[in-house]
This record gives C-alpha cells, sequence and structure tokens, in this order.
C-alpha cells in the first residue's frame, strides 16, 4: 500500500481530453484581430559575402508593412552559451550556412509575405566553404567564423586519475570507434510564434519553446528591451526534443516586425525550415580505448571526440563537455582522459538533442565493453554487474551517484528478456544485446552564470477553497510535466488531483528554466512540493488558531482535515460556514468530517487568498576542473536495456523484435507518463540506430528536408516495447522523484549494436544500420574471413 | 478567383469562399476555426491533417477544398456525440496514448476507419492502420493499445 494518494499512479493526463477532441490550442491554432504574417528571406549559399541588400522592390509590394534587415534589427551578439554568442538576428557581413537570414517581412498574407521576400536583391560573393570535420580542419581552410582558429569552436581537455599509468596495468586494451550521422528531432509540430507590442512598449510572443525563461531573456537582450517588458507565452507544444530549447531567428524577427508595424505578426517555420534551424544532433566521431584487468575490472578510459557542429555554436560547448563526461558512470571507472573538439562548418548549426551529448558517446563504449567482455570469455551482462556503482558512489568527475538502480535495472532485463537462455544460444541471424546509460535530472547550473532560482512555482486557492490553481513558468511540450506538477501539488495539499487545476509556460508565472536536460520533474517538482505545503501550512494555521488545535496535530489528506489526537468539535465552525453561504450550490454535507474546501475558506477570512510559494535551485555541485558544471546534477537517472533483433543476412535489413527496458526513475510521479517516456526515448533511439541521417548535398542544401525521406520510425518499424519501473528513493528529488525523459535513449542504440553482433558475428562503426551499410558489412566480414 | 462552394463537414453544411489551390486543411483550419486538424509538413508526409471523406483517410494537405464539395468530411471535432467522447478518445486518454497531442487528432481518424472497416483488428492491422501517421512522443505503444482498448470495448458495447 503507497504512502501516497496521488503520486505513483495511473491518473489520466490532465491535458489528454482536451487534445484528444482537438480543443488543445498549439500557436498556429491561434489568430489575433489585424494579425500580419511574417516571412524570412534565407540564403542559398552555404557560404557568401553579403555585398548588399535591396529591399525596395519588397517594399512596394502592395500588403507589405514592413521589411527588416540587420540595420532595423542591429548588430547585438547573441546565442545560447554567453561563452560564444556568435550570431545576430539577421546576417550582415557574410552567411554562414544554406537558410541562414537575411531579412524578414510582415504583410497581410502569408502569400505577399513569401512574394515580398522573393523580391529583396541580395549581392552575394560565394567563398569556398567547409562541411566535413576534414575539410574543416585541413591547412588553409576556409573559417566560418574569424575567431575560430583551425575552426574549432569549443575544445575541451580534462583526465582524471593517469590513464597512462592505469592502461601499463591492464591485462587487456582495446581502441573503438564510432561514427554517426546528424539526426533531427523532427517533432511534428513545426516552430511557430505570434509576436504583439503595445502602446506601453510590452512584448508578448506566443511561441513553440520549451524554454520560456531564455527566449525572454535572449529576446530582451537582442532587441535592447527591459527583461520585465518582455513575456514569453508558451501555449501546447508539439514536441520539442531540445530543438526548441533556446530563441530562434523566428521570434526574433517576429517580435522585431510587430515593433515596427504595432501589428501580431505570426511566422511559422515550414518543414524544411525546421531542418534547416532546428539545430538538433550533431555527427559525432569517437575513438575509446578501454583497459581492464582479467577479471572484467575496468582501469581507464581515453576518448576523443570530433563533432560537426555547423555554422553557430548554439548549444554546442554544453554539448562537447556531455560527450565526455556523461562517461563517468555508470561504471566505476577511476581514470578517464577526454579530449572534445567541436567544429564549425557550413552546415546549418547543430545544438541539443534528447540524450543532450551522450548518446553517440555511450553507443561507442558500450559497444566497446560488449567487445570486451567476448575477448575475455565474459557474460557482457556481468562485465557490467562486476564494474557498476550504486547509490553513494561518486564518479571520478565528480558526479554524485545520491541514488543509483543501476544494478536493479540490469537484474530486471535480464530476468524479464530471458537473457541467460537466448545470449548466444539464437540461431544465425537471430541475436541479443544489451546497453546501459544514465542520465542527469537537471543541469546544475542555469547556461548563463546566475544565483537565480532555477524554478519558482506559485499556489493560489480559490475564495471557496475549491480550486489550487499552480502557476509555473514550467514548459509541458508532451513530456506530461503539467500533470506532473499537478499531482505532486494535489499531493503536497492533500487534496484530489481534481481540485488542483495548473497553468504554466508563461514568464508572468515566475522563473523556471524551462524542459531541457530532464529538470523538471526534480526541480520544478521541488518547487511545487515546497508551494503546496506551503498551502497546506497556512490552511492548517488558520484553523489551528480557529480550534485551539495545535497545527502539528493536524494534517490534510484526500481532501479532509485529520486530526491525529482528538476530533474538536466541529459545529459551531459548520454552522458558521453554512450561515456564510447559503447561495452556494455545492456546499458541504454537515457530517463530521472537515473538507479542505471548508478549512481553505475559513482561511480566507483571516488571511485573504491564500498564496502559497516555492522555488528551488540545486545545492552546490561537482568539482572545480574546467568544465566541471556540465553533468553535474542534483541527481541521476539510469537505464539498462536490451534488444532482440532479426537480421536479414541476404539484404542487410535489420528487424527489431522486441525491446526490453528498465529504467530507475526514483519514485514513479505517474506511472503511465514514466512508461510513455521510456517508450518514446526508444522510439528516438532506434530511429537514430536505423534510419535516420539528415543529408546535404556538394553545397550544404538539403537533400531530405522532408519527412517522407527523413525516415524516421513509424508504426510499423516499432516493436512491442516493455517499459519496467525501477524505483529508487533519491534524496534531493520531491518524493524521492528524478528523470524519466533522456536516461532511456542512451542504451538504445549499443543494444541494437551489440544485439546485431550476436545474430550475425557483425560489428558495424558507423550509423545508422540501414540495410546498404549492414549488407557491406556482412560482404566485408565475409571476405575477410573467407581469407584467413 | 474564389469561388462559393459548400462543404460538408460533420453533418453541416458551410458555405465557403475559396480559392482554386485553397486546401482543404487551410479551408478547415483557418476559414471554419476547426484547429483540431493539424499541419505538420504540407506535404502529405507526417498524416497530422488526417480528416475522413466518404469513410476514407485523406491528407487534408493533399485536397482541394473544391474537391472536397459534395463528400461527407469529418474531422476530429465530429467524433464527440452528446453522449462525450468517442470510445477511441477515452481509449486515448485512458492509455497514455497521448503525449504533445500534436499526431493525436490525425492518428484517432486513421483508427476509426481502421475500426469501421475491420471491428476486430489485430496488433499488425492496427500498426498497419496508423502507417501513415507519424508520432515521435510515443514509439506507438500506448497509440497501439488504446485502438486495441476501444477495439474491444465498442465490440462489447454493440453485444
Amino acid at each position: 500500500m503507497s504512502q501516497y494518494d496521488v503520486i505513483g499512479t495511473r491518473a489520466p493526463r490532465v491535458d489528454a481530453p482536451a487534445k484528444a477532441t482537438g480543443r488543445a490550442i498549439f500557436v498556429d491554432d491561434m489568430s489575433m484581430p489585424g494579425m500580419l504574417y511574417g516571412a524570412l528571406l534565407q540564403s542559398p549559399y552555404a557560404h557568401a559575402l553579403i555585398r548588399g541588400i535591396d529591399v525596395s522592390a519588397a517594399l512596394k509590394l502592395p500588403g507589405v508593412k514592413a521589411v527588416v534587415t540587420h540595420k532595423e534589427a542591429g548588430l547585438v551578439k547573441y546565442g545560447v552559451s554567453p561563452a560564444r554568442y556568435d550570431e545576430t538576428i539577421f546576417c550582415y557581413d557574410k552567411v554562414r550556412q544554406v537558410g541562414d537570414n537575411i531579412a524578414a517581412v510582415a504583410a497581410v498574407d502569408m502569400a505577399t509575405a513569401v512574394e515580398a521576400a522573393s523580391l529583396i536583391k541580395v549581392d552575394y560573393e560565394e567563398l569556398p566553404a567547409v562541411f566535413t570535420i576534414e575539410e574543416a580542419l585541413a591547412d588553409g581552410a576556409p573559417l566560418v567564423h574569424d575567431d575560430y582558429k583551425r575552426n574549432i569552436s569549443a575544445e575541451v581537455h580534462q583526465e582524471f586519475g593517469d590513464v597512462e599509468a592505469a592502461l601499463k596495468e591492464c591485462d587487456l586494451i582495446k581502441t573503438t570507434s564510432l561514427k554517426s550521422k546528424r539526426q533531427d528531432c523532427a517533432f511534428i509540430e513545426p516552430q511557430g510564434c505570434i509576436a504583439t507590442y503595445d502602446l506601453s512598449g510590452n512584448l508578448t510572443l506566443y511561441s513553440s519553446t520549451q524554454t520560456t525563461h531564455y527566449v525572454q531573456r535572449s529576446l530582451a537582450m537582442a532587441l535592447g528591451a527591459p527583461v520585465g517588458k518582455v513575456r514569453v507565452v508558451k501555449p501546447y507544444v508539439g514536441g520539442g526534443f531540445g530543438s526548441k530549447a533556446s530563441a530562434s531567428h523566428l521570434e526574433m524577427a517576429a517580435c522585431l516586425l510587430a515593433m515596427q508595424t504595432g501589428k501580431p505578426v505570426k511566422m511559422i517555420f515550414d518543414r524544411e525550415q525546421v531542418f534547416l534551424h532546428g539545430r538538433a544532433r550533431h555527427q559525432f566521431v569517437h575513438t575509446m580505448t578501454t583497459g581492464v584487468k582479467k577479471d572484467g575490472t575496468i582501469m581507464a578510459l581515453k576518448h576523443e571526440a570530433w563533432l560537426n557542429g555547423g555554422a553557430y555554436s548554439s548549444f554546442g560547448i554544453a554539448t562537447v563537455y556531455y560527450a565526455g563526461s556523461l562517461l563517468g558512470g555508470p561504471y566505476k571507472l577511476p581514470n578517464m582522459k577526454y579530449d572534445g573538439y567541436r567544429i564549425a562548418t557550413n552546415l546549418p548549426a547543430c545544438g541539443a538533442q534528447r540524450g543532450h551529448g551522450g548518446v553517440i558517446a555511450r553507443s561507442c563504449w558500450e559497444q566497446q565493453l560488449d567487445m570486451i567482455a567476448e575477448e575475455l570469455g565474459m557474460d557482457p551482462l556481468e562485465l557490467r554487474l562486476k564494474n557498476i556503482m550504486t547509490a553513494g558512489d561518486v564518479t571520478c568527475n565528480d558526479l554524485d551517484m545520491s541514488s543509483l538502480g543501476m544494478k536493479e535495472c540490469i537484474e530486471v532485463v535480464r530476468d524479464a528478456s530471458d537473457w541467460k537462455n537466448k545470449k548466444g544460444k539464437l540461431p544465425q541471424g537471430k541475436g541479443i544485446g544489451m546497453a546501459c546509460g544514465f542520465f542527469v535530472s537537471g543541469a546544475g547550473f542555469p547556461i548563463y552564470r546566475s544565483e537565480t532560482f532555477h524554478c519558482t512555482v506559485t499556489i493560489k486557492v480559490t475564495e471557496d477553497g475549491g480550486t489550487a490553481i499552480v502557476s509555473t513558468a514550467s514548459a509541458e511540450i508532451g513530456q506530461g510535466s503539467d500533470t506532473t506538477f499537478a499531482m505532486i501539488a494535489a499531493e503536497g495539499m492533500g487534496i484530489p488531483l481534481g481540485m488542483v487545476r495548473i497553468e504554466s509556460g508563461d514568464t508572468d508565472f515566475g522563473v523556471d528554466l524551462g524542459a531541457y536536460s530532464s529538470r523538471q520533474t526534480l526541480m520544478t517538482g521541488q518547487a511545487t512540493k515546497q508551494a503546496a505545503e506551503n498551502v497546506k501550512m497556512q490552511v492548517l494555521d488558520a484553523l489551528s488558531k480557529e480550534l485551539h488545535v495545535p497545527v502539528e496535530d493536524m494534517d490534510i489528506k484526500k481532501g479532509y482535515i485529520v486530526f491525529k489526537k482528538d476530533k474538536p468539535d466541529l459545529s459551531a465552525l459548520k454552522t458558521r460556514y453554512i450561515k456564510e453561504h447559503r447561495e452556494w450550490t455545492d456546499n458541504p454535507s454537515l457530517d463530521d468530517e472537515l473538507s479542505f474546501r471548508e478549512a481553505s475558506r475559513i482561511a480566507f477570512f483571516t488571511k485573504g487568498t491564500i498564496v502559497g510559494t516555492g522555488m528551488y535551485k540545486p545545492p552546490e555541485l561537482g568539482g572545480k576542473f574546467k568544465g566541471a558544471a556540465v553533468g553535474t546534477s542534483p541527481a541521476y537517472g539510469c537505464s539498462a536495456q536490451i534488444a532482440e533483433v532479426s537480421v536479414d543476412e541476404q539484404t542487410g535489413r535489420i528487424t527489431i523484435e522486441k525491446m526490453t527496458d528498465a529504467h530507475d526513475c526514483g519514485q514513479a510521479i505517474n506511472r503511465t507518463s514514466v512508461e510513455a517516456q521510456m517508450h518514446g526515448s526508444m522510439a528516438m533511439g532506434l530511429g537514430e540506430a536505423l534510419f535516420e541521417e539528415v543529408k546535404f548535398d556538394d553545397k550544404g542544401r538539403l537533400l531530405n528536408g522532408d519527412l517522407a525521406e527523413y525516415k524516421m520510425p513509424t508504426a510499423l518499424d516499432m516493436p512491442p516495447m516493455e517499459a519496467l519501473i525501477v524505483e529508487s528513493h533519491e534524496p534531493n528529488g520531491p518524493y524521492g522523484a528524478k528523470e524519466v525523459g533522456e536516461g532511456n535513449i542512451m542504451p538504445t542504440i549499443a543494444a541494437v549494436l551489440n544485439a546485431v553482433h550476436d545474430a550475425i558475428g557483425v560489428r558495424i562503426h558507423e550509423l545508422p544500420l540501414n540495410p546498404e551499410r549492414v549488407y557491406l558489412a556482412i560482404k566485408e566480414y565475409r571476405e575477410k574471413n573467407a581469407k584467413q | 478567383m474564389k469561388k462559393i462552394i459548400t462543404l460538408d463537414i460533420n453533418h453541416e453544411h458551410y458555405e465557403v469562399a475559396v480559392e482554386p489551390n485553397q486546401t482543404l486543411l487551410d479551408t478547415l483550419r483557418y476559414q471554419l476555426g476547426l484547429t483540431g486538424t493539424k499541419k505538420g509538413c504540407e506535404v502529405g508526409d507526417c498524416g497530422a491533417c488526417t480528416v475522413i471523406m466518404d469513410g476514407v483517410t485523406v491528407n487534408s494537405c493533399l485536397v482541394l477544398a473544391m474537391q472536397a464539395e459534395g463528400r461527407q468530411i469529418t474531422t476530429i471535432e465530429g467524433l464527440e456525440t452528446k453522449e462525450g467522447m468517442h470510445p477511441l478518445q477515452t481509449a486515448f486518454v485512458e492509455k497514455g496514448a497521448i503525449q504533445c497531442g500534436f499526431c493525436t487528432s490525425g492518428m484517432i481518424l486513421s483508427a476509426r476507419v481502421l475500426l469501421d472497416k475491420n471491428p476486430e483488428p489485430t496488433e499488425e492491422g492496427i500498426r498497419r492502420g496508423i502507417a501513415g501517421n507519424l508520432c515521435r512522443c510515443t514509439g506507438y505503444q500506448k497509440i497501439v493499445e488504446a485502438v486495441q482498448s476501444a477495439a474491444d470495448g465498442m465490440k462489447e458495447g454493440h453485444q
């Protein structure tokens, strides 16, 4: 029997009925009186000087209300990481990628806006461009940004322990690589926004974003507006996965056009623009050397990573740090050396995507550990168990595993998948593979240096005590955070979920850093819990004075006041309540229970509107070394996965037969939502493992900027997935909860790579595992074996 | 040059003036305020704009408004009755088949046509029935479970 009344259940999501019936409002569903439509003029070249921009023909087109370029926008540099602000709203000296933004137009309708954008004349002088890491690093290569020497936009060099010394003590040293391809977040709702500007200078942006707070800050900075005059509101958002986690040129341009015209301006990306400006997963090339003892003890990891970052830095500094730091666990690893390089190229910029920075690194290492286990003659699952960290362990790079059910996850998937009877025992062409991973429950530090709270939450009780309104700037983007916080609030106040209404995603509701780094359940959850307990205390405090019962002798459960000792005489209070509220149609009965509704009405009489507040920022975290901030978190979720595959050796086609996933999310707040996150992570991981690759031609133009040629999983590609929840108790989380949104994508690709090897004996070191690549790998493997 | 046509949507008649190149999707969303039909790609790849036309699913971004004249159109707004949500909608809510919700309208309408044709689909049949609707959040598992659950419930309801 759970000690909780609301959390840990399978309550239907609070937003599901609106979404099931078409009532939920997304940004493109909104319109406003006098609204104009905006379009962007984008560069057709990957690298070119801008000699001149002539907007006169566009301005003359009937229906055009404003045309803006860098002249109107100014040249304020902005971006994601303050150390790499390398963008302006519009390009002024040169363009660095196809799609780079030159100008924007506002007109009475979209067709006119698009036509006007096409009438803007830009005098370009094309420059030589670099598209691959090799091209960008070549001697004499053109520079994407003059201040990134050799086109290195960020580099990391870290060593913990003494790797070279440790390798000398090893019985087996293994070096392997893994090369991935650029992935797209491929959410179904393209980014869009509507900007309004009023006569008092208030700028309001309705936007499909994951991070209202960062967008607010970026807008204020780039547009030169006071933060207090900028409001960002998030309607329902059709998925984000990282691409909607920073301010976009679309948002900047819409605001600028609204400020110029005084009219609401709507701008929506088309699907190709989502690919051009999505800033999703980088291409990674990892090379790793791991040393182990004969008994399987992992001694050292030497790791080098190269990231193709595209034209701007975006989240890239964090990405290249994460690519190294997230290998510190979940295995005991005393010595780790990491050299990471993020390279600027003339492709569209990359940024963050689910499993930020860590996914391909994890895939490379988990494949290598599988190879090591094979050479040692060990079960790869046992090799992992042998080295597993447990709660209280701290990684060599100072990540504190304050709770860690990693061992339990491995055991759960081992038993659920019947691993022992399958591994190495399946017929040729069928295979089973496993891998592990972990992820942060929220970045330990904001993107900009600050002492700010990471979130503030307010809960206001309506005058009748019938509804508690939770206000948070956090972002429901599909992951279920609104439901999570409504449940935490209900639990914290001791009332049923039905009495809670949540309003989220508006910077007017407070500060919340938003939906990224799997931070909201833990962080916004903590602030929500605190606000809810604050409400409860205020109600009980008022009641204590009324009934002369000490606060500590009372509690609130399931919407009723619990008297832990003698129950006081409630008749006077009850009678007073009924007399006061003769006109109300829903008065409580005159039974001997006292409801939260009555109690908070009594509290209202003495305190006015009951408002509870909560706030959260992480405690001091992590080491003192350079880059220590990236990877630190108050808690870590972890996951073990087993993939079962069949490989058609004639065609190279892989079919995923089944996925078994166990995830330690701490206390599950909503069990259905936890499973849903596990499923979603596996789907995105399988897409990246098998199909997904954003492709460009030799001029840096998109070849598959659409959802037909960019292959992501359909219902027919997805196997049955078993999602098994492992619950540890996370001391830093609300009710012991931590992340579930990203930890589950860490093991997926490696589990498939290892299963493919189990099926056909072939190791493949490049993604995606499309039929062509697998077929050629089989052919090469057979030719090599035939020669021997 | 706009032309006035009459559209039969969710058993109601709407007179609308449309351009020859105007899609049914844009007409539904921006002219009639039926914004439950979503726009994800405008080229027939994602299935978010799925509506039912004369009993079969179509991508409304690939249908011109003028082509829809004289046809019976059902959008997500047409599924509820006085009794409340359609069993498919209820199942999607209860089974956790909805995350961001952007694919949901199209997904439910595809499932509706599937169940009209085959009230007892296999899991494979359900996956085929919704294969034209992309979802990036769910991995489809809970959607398949919801459709199965609705099918089971509707079968019992008929008995």
